[in-house]
């Protein structure tokens, strides 16, 4: 039963790890750029709700209402700023720019809220749990978060293939340049492209914040996750991500079954595996 | 009208630059003699520096393969060092070329799965690639696990006979290695290989067409970058002699400080990764009580580099001077010009 428990936890935090990878991979899709500070954004974003709630009293699901629009205003400008000036010419340039950013952000945290972790307290909701059979309970919280996350990414296909914003994010994907000449402003496109992946991150900060321990140096982590439940889903298929985050999860679920040290590890190598076994990704998109 | 023309490479200033590099390797050879000991050690780990930014140096700003896992290399080679002075008894400085070796040997396999990753996903793989590395090295309870290990009396001892003649020993062996990685990185750009790194970082699919194997440029350039970088690893944790997974994979002391070193002197030159150390040194050294907030003033200044002049110190020194120093460039000079 121990078994059957550790995977379907693995399964549930595979959605959060779909979150993780939700926003790099639109970033990605729509400018080619791969953000180094994703994982930093994200962990700022836990600490930005763990200030609010302890501002406000908020509850930490809550906390969302402030710091969705927050993140994706920092997203914003951090994109039209920073980064759109680099876009374009090399692969270099905004890479270079981002791993800065995460370094900045890394130690920033650190200097702010010191090296000790710390936890979003969400009430009694963090023990509720359903009893499936003896011995195998869910969690009501990781459930919830899971449904989240896959209501998220519904909504992100929505807003891709059903919005005028999507159509403009894959016309400046598809050409950039065409894309300027039927009058979309690229530097627009790229901040509200940066606006939505940073919205999602805010999600997934809180998310993180409730789950885990999580201290400034966590960032890279996260990045790493996300990043490979994309390359395990295949690139440029949102519902593929969902599946690599949750192939992830089993992964590591099962590794820490073997011995804590492997729980990470496990994963990784999985990643390692797939990318082998099927370059392409578990779910390629059909091109 | 035809013009008689040749193809040169050296300059006036490259001719120059040719002696006075001879006479400052000189005179850096000598430094046991005329530096205390703590200035030799300090000068060890600049050397480091020198060598891990010149060569993450070749394999991004020459080759196009941006790493943010460079550390997987500095870390194996320090484990390398280790095992292969504790287990095998192999004296340590014939340990830091065999892990150079083993480093090499380990990045053959690697590196056709890391090239599967297009663009910038390969940096992240490189990232994970350290991080399978950190924890697999944390798995090894011979080597002290999560914790680390020292590397024992006896084979300190057995390095010199005497602790000045090992300290010279260590220093040297620091410089041949930053002399090493940078010789390596100009011949090899002097070489076939770094006309077709050129061609490459031009255009690729040009390239392909002119029958440049893409793949096996690459992984030549990859492989070699990560031999001299576990040598370097090798050596760091001589120097340290004491290893822990977190300290050997380390991101911001061996790719942080290495990419804003490189960013900051000038990428795509052989001259910019030397500035680049001898300001990381100059800015640490006055503003080390800093702490964190040293890394992010390097951080920001190296995207205020990369936003206003993406070709780093160097590059903007050279561009408004026309300097090389270093010869890897071909110029058509035509005969009666060049008088």
């Amino acid at each position: 039963m121990d078994w059957v428990n550790a995977i379907v936890q693995g399964v549930l935090i595979g959605g959060l790890y779909a979150l993780f990878a939700a926003g790099l991979s639109l970033i990605f899709g729509v400018m080619r750029l791969v953000n180094i500070a994703h994982g930093d954004m994200i962990v700022a974003a836990a600490y930005l709700a763990l200030v609010i709630v302890q501002a406000t009293g908020l509850h930490p699901l809550a906390s969302a209402l402030l710091v969705v629009p927050l993140m994706a205003l920092i997203g914003y400008a951090m994109q039209r700023v920073l980064l759109n000036p680099t876009i374009g010419k090399d692969l270099l340039s905004p890479l270079l720019v981002t791993f800065g950013i995460s370094v900045i952000l890394q130690n920033g945290l650190l200097v702010a809220f010191t090296a000790d972790s710390r936890r979003l307290a969400a009430g009694s909701i963090e023990t509720a749990s359903i009893q499936l059979a003896p011995g195998l309970s869910l969690g009501v919280l990781p459930l919830l978060m899971f449904a989240a996350s896959v209501l998220i990414i519904f909504g992100m296909e929505l807003v891709f293939f059903r919005t005028s914003l999507g159509r403009a994010f894959r016309a400046t994907s598809d050409d950039p340049e065409v894309a300027q000449l039927m009058n979309l402003n690229r530097n627009h496109v790229f901040g509200m492209a940066m606006a939505l992946s940073a919205a999602v991150v805010a999600i997934a900060g809180i998310f993180l914040a409730i789950r885990t321990n999580f201290d400034p140096a966590s960032g890279p982590a996260r990045l790493i996750f996300g990043f490979e439940a994309v390359i395990i889903g295949g690139l440029g298929n949102l519902w593929g991500t969902l599946a690599g985050g949750v192939v992830l999860g089993v992964a590591q679920a099962v590794g820490a079954q073997i011995s804590p040290g492997w729980q990470i590890l496990a994963g990784h190598l999985v990643f390692f595996l797939v990318l082998g076994l099927r370059p392409r990704g578990l779910f390629p998109r059909m091109d | 009208m035809a013009q008689a023309y040749s193809i040169e490479r050296s300059t006036r200033a490259s001719r120059i630059t040719a002696i006075v590099a001879l006479l400052a390797l000189a005179a850096l050879a000598a430094a046991p003699w005329w530096a205390g000991r703590a200035d030799l050690r300090l000068l060890g780990e600049v050397y480091s520096f020198v060598a891990l930014a010149t060569l993450w140096n070749l394999l991004a700003g020459y080759a196009g393969l941006v790493s943010v896992g460079q550390q997987a290399y500095v870390g194996f080679g320090g484990y390398a060092l280790f095992a292969l002075a504790m287990f095998l008894g192999v004296h340590p400085l014939l340990a830091i070329v065999l892990a150079g070796i083993a480093g090499a040997l380990i990045a053959i396999p690697v590196a056709p799965l890391l090239f599967r990753l297009q663009g910038a996903y390969f940096a992240i793989g490189t990232w994970v690639l350290a991080e399978v590395f950190r924890l697999g090295f944390a798995q090894v309870s011979s080597l002290g696990g999560g914790s680390g290990i020292s590397l024992p009396a006896g084979v300190v001892a057995g390095i010199a006979a005497s602790r000045p003649l090992r300290e010279m020993l260590v220093y040297w062996v620091a410089l041949a290695i930053a002399v090493a990685a940078i010789g390596f990185v100009v011949l090899l750009l002097r070489s076939r290989i770094g006309l077709a790194l050129t061609a490459l970082r031009d255009s690729e699919l040009a390239s392909e067409s002119l029958g440049i194997d893409i793949w096996r440029t690459k992984l030549l350039v990859y492989v070699g970058v990560a031999g001299l970088t576990s040598m370097t690893g090798a050596f760091i944790f001589l120097q340290k002699l004491r290893v822990s997974p977190d300290a050997a994979f380390s991101v911001n002391d061996w790719t942080a400080y290495v990419i804003f070193i490189a960013v900051i002197g000038g990428i795509g030159t052989i001259e910019g990764p030397i500035v680049g150390t001898v300001i990381f040194f100059l800015l640490r050294e006055t503003l080390a009580d800093l702490g964190t907030t040293y890394l992010m003033i390097l951080g920001a200044v190296a995207i205020l580099v990369m936003l206003r002049a993406p070709q780093g110190l160097w590059g903007w020194f050279a561009a408004r001077t026309g300097l090389t120093l270093v010869p890897v460039r071909r110029r058509v000079v035509f005969s009666d010009q060049s008088k």
